[in-house]
């Protein structure tokens, strides 16, 4: 009997033949992360523990993004444990404002996570690199502590579900609307504890981007992982940006799925995540006239290049309503740059968008464009829940960024169609 | 081990972000994290709750982001255990790893209401409706786990073990 791209990856670091779901193992891990809200606690255990020195410091980042540039004195604190701490240990890959990047975006960028890794990371959206073919999970700080010291932790395999994208997409569907649509289909548990595995035609012609979209928002579904198999775009993606060897997986013929689920793209419109669960999708043109307050276009589910390519492509010789703040998160400093050379910072400020320096900011209600009771935002982000990005009265509707240019430009959720 | 508390009943699905809002995440202080415990899901939680109480849930508690703040908060609000008919994968290993008890029971979630005592027996997995004399199953918590919530999480636990 075969095995699924993850149980292989599992296989491999706890030093296996085989795994099967359910099996509790160790693994080594090859890269392993921390920002300004999770590392500072991780970092009180590591010291507390009695710890002196990181296992391999070549193999941790540090990205200071959700609180940065820093909101206030006690975030600024936090920020600065981790600077003292990242000096102290002497880490290569921690990243100061001006450098850094939301951390999802950025270290797929400097390929310092590659396909076949093994990732644990003090956020749930470290799931993100699945989207390269790696496994990759979000766990706590303490755990992410052990890692530090250890550079091993244990896991339970996996079930994996696997998902089947057929038909050919509509215009402006993209894997933001692929990934909230599958979380509507199963729920925000559907896939507790499992793989979720992206396969099919459709995800084979999906770029990077939109593929770490998609593996972005497994935990959105309860998963442990997202992942795709690594392929010729993969390939071409870390070929120039690999720091050290990386190694291709993929599903055996006969590996074994809790469950098969296909999907055809055709019947699938543009979506839009309804508050207060990522698991409330629509289909765009379903929804009655919905006046909005704010739109946010980044976060590390799309703030990358792409997704800024999209929604200049929608505010191009139009302007954002008048009664609309339209903010634009370029997810890294690598993309805030590509973007200004190709010209769509012209567009998005004739536009009268608003461009921010990468943060986390609003999309976890941090700072940099915090909803009023009563506000309503579009979001490119992955999380609706009550009082996400503000007042618990406020509302946050999850979906792309051609959705949101759209919204944006007509003050109330709209498909890109009828621009 | 065991605890005995008034029940705080809530529903499904609650996320980490209405356990303690992003908004508190700029200390890792339990004390101040206490104060906005549940805050998003019920606002005067914090003010309500008495020590030893014990959050009942229904599915997926603790869904959302890794925040570890979220055990935290809850712990130090004086919460002795959750009881969830099931809880998120992240949440549940933040909660041992900070030394906050967690029982998976579907029986409890769906029938205990605010208000009610309930006992609750770590070793066994009981959980005893004091309020209505009704018994619930849970899967028991192996010896090993409940010394890591004896000894305060992990992290005191792996040390206690390397001096022993």
């Amino acid at each position: 009997m075969g095995m699924t791209i993850t149980e292989k990856i599992l296989a491999a670091h706890a030093g296996l033949d085989k795994v099967e779901p359910g099996e509790l193992i160790e693994v080594s891990v090859d890269f392993s992360l921390a920002n300004d809200i999770t590392a500072p606690i991780a970092i009180e255990r590591f010291r507390q523990a009695g710890a002196e020195k990181i296992y391999d410091v070549a193999r941790i980042a540090l990205v200071p993004d959700h609180f940065v540039p820093n909101k206030d004195i006690e975030s600024a604190a936090q920020c600065q444990l981790l600077r003292e701490f990242a000096l102290e240990h002497e880490l290569p890959h921690y990243y100061e404002v001006g450098r850094m990047g939301i951390e999802h975006a950025l270290l797929p960028e400097q390929g310092l996570v590659l396909p076949g890794d093994v990732v644990v990371g003090a956020d749930s959206h470290t799931c993100t690199y699945g989207g390269l073919g790696a496994f990759a999970t979000g766990v706590g700080s303490t755990d992410l502590a052990a890692v530090m010291i250890t550079g091993r932790t244990w896991f339970r395999v996996p079930a994996s579900i696997k998902f089947i994208f057929q038909g050919n997409l509509r215009p402006w569907v993209t894997g933001k609307d692929l990934i909230l649509y599958t979380i509507g289909q199963i729920g925000v548990d559907g896939a507790r504890y499992r793989a979720m595995e992206f396969t099919g035609p459709v995800i084979a012609q999906l770029s990077m981007d939109q593929r770490l979209t998609m593996a972005n928002m497994a935990i959105e579904a309860g998963a442990k992982n997202g992942i795709i198999a690594p392929d010729e775009c993969t390939r071409a993606f870390v070929e120039e940006r690999a720091q050290r060897s990386y190694k291709f997986y993929q599903s055996d013929a006969d590996a074994q799925y809790e469950q098969v689920i296909t999907y055809n793209v055709s019947e699938i419109e543009p979506q839009v995540a309804l508050p207060p669960s990522p698991a409330n999708s629509q289909p765009v043109s379903s929804l009655d006239e919905i006046p909005i307050d704010q739109v946010v276009i980044g976060s590390c589910t799309n703030g990358r290049i792409e997704d800024l390519r999209l929604a200049a492509q929608l505010l191009k010789s139009r302007r954002v309503a008048p009664r609309v703040r339209c903010l634009i998160i370029p997810a890294t400093q690598a993309i805030y740059r590509q973007a200004m050379d190709e010209g769509l910072f012209t567009i998005f400020l004739e536009a009268e968008a608003a461009i921010s320096t990468p943060t986390c900011g609003p999309c976890l209600g941090g700072h940099m464009g915090i909803l009023a009771a009563g506000e309503r935002a579009v979001a490119t982000t992955n999380r609706n829940f009550v009082g996400r990005m503000g007042h618990p009265e406020s509302e946050v509707y999850l979906a792309s960024p051609a959705v949101a240019a759209a919204s944006a430009v007509l003050g109330r959720i709209a498909s890109p169609e009828e621009l | 081990m065991k605890f005995t508390g008034k029940a705080w009943k809530f529903g499904a699905d609650i996320d980490t972000d209405a356990i303690i809002p992003a908004r508190y995440l700029n200390t890792s202080d339990p004390k101040e994290l206490a104060q906005h415990c549940m805050e998003d899901a019920d606002p005067k939680f914090a003010q309500k709750v008495s020590p030893g109480d014990v959050i009942v849930a229904d599915k997926n508690f603790g869904c959302g982001s890794s925040r570890e703040h979220a055990p935290i908060a809850i712990k130090a609000a004086g919460v002795s255990c959750v009881i969830a008919a099931s809880f998120a994968r992240i949440f549940y290993r933040n909660a041992f790893n900070m030394g906050l008890p967690i029982l998976e029971s579907e029986e409890a979630a769906a029938d205990v209401v605010t208000g009610e005592q309930l006992e609750i027996d770590l070793a066994t997995g009981i959980i005893v409706n004091k309020s209505r004399n009704l018994t619930y199953k849970a899967q028991p918590v192996p010896p090993f786990m409940q010394e890591l919530v004896a000894g305060g999480g992990l992290i005191p636990y792996v040390m206690k073990r390397l001096s022993d």
